[in-house]
């Protein structure tokens, strides 16, 4: 239902990590993602013992929690420049993480994202992380900036 | 309300963003916020946040564009304020 948006990420192939949006308005979104048994990861994280990296699991939280919020909210706000927006690009300014379990291959994750809030172009959201059983699979605080970003060198 | 006063209590604000806390205890109004403080830029937004909050006033996208050191930061604060001294 809310699927038209992951038309928009900037992400392709193996570093997109969301599979649907389940839920989303301008005060929180919910997706989930099921981690592909072929991933690049796991063949080196770790051999013969593939477990899904915390960073990746961190990618998945920022993708659904704060990039897919990001541009629903900038797309409500922002009509007028429509037709000419281009890619939006996402820059993650801030994590504050704790994970609780492990992430097999092949398991699927659902991320729960409330914002805190968005001002001048940044958003900070509670984000949390559940597996298919319904448990904490992690949870932290993510901000990020996304739209007409300036890259300084 | 007096520079000096805004100056002390921006002091405290500022301190879960830097980790420069020499420098921090030594600011002064040219003190620029990301090169001297090392404060990330994004969390420029949340001094600003907390600044609404301290002082029950409301910082606009210009206003907060213009801030940079602890000056202008200062200067913004007592405009919204509405009590230029």
């Amino acid at each position: 239902m809310y699927n038209y948006i992951l038309e928009k990420l900037p992400y392709k192939s193996s570093f997109r990590f969301i599979d649907n949006v389940s839920e989303l308005n301008e005060n929180g979104v919910t997706g989930d993602y099921t981690l592909e048994k072929d991933a690049f990861f796991y063949e080196d994280h770790f051999p013969g013992q593939p477990i899904t990296p915390g960073v990746i699991l961190i990618e998945i939280m920022a993708q659904i929690g704060l990039v897919i919020l990001g541009i629903f909210i900038i797309n409500l706000s922002d009509n007028s420049s429509e037709g000419q927006e281009g890619i939006l690009f996402p820059l993650l300014t801030s994590t504050d993480v704790s994970f609780y379990k492990m992430v097999l291959p092949g398991q699927k994750v659902t991320v729960v994202s409330k914002k805190e809030y968005f001002r001048f172009n940044k958003l900070k959201c509670n984000v949390q992380m559940f597996d298919e059983s319904g448990e904490l699979v992690a949870r932290g605080i993510f901000a990020g900036t996304i739209g007409k970003v300036k890259i300084k060198s | 309300m007096d520079r000096q006063v805004i100056l002390n209590e921006l002091k405290k604000v500022l301190v879960p963003y830097t980790l420069n806390k020499e420098a921090l205890n030594n600011i002064n109004e040219q003190t620029d916020l990301i090169k001297d403080l090392k404060i990330n830029s994004a969390n420029l937004v949340d001094i600003i946040i907390d600044a609404e909050n301290q002082y029950h006033i409301e910082i606009d996208m210009d206003s907060a564009e213009r801030i940079s050191n602890v000056g202008n930061c200062i200067d913004v604060i007592i405009e919204k304020m509405g009590s230029p001294n």
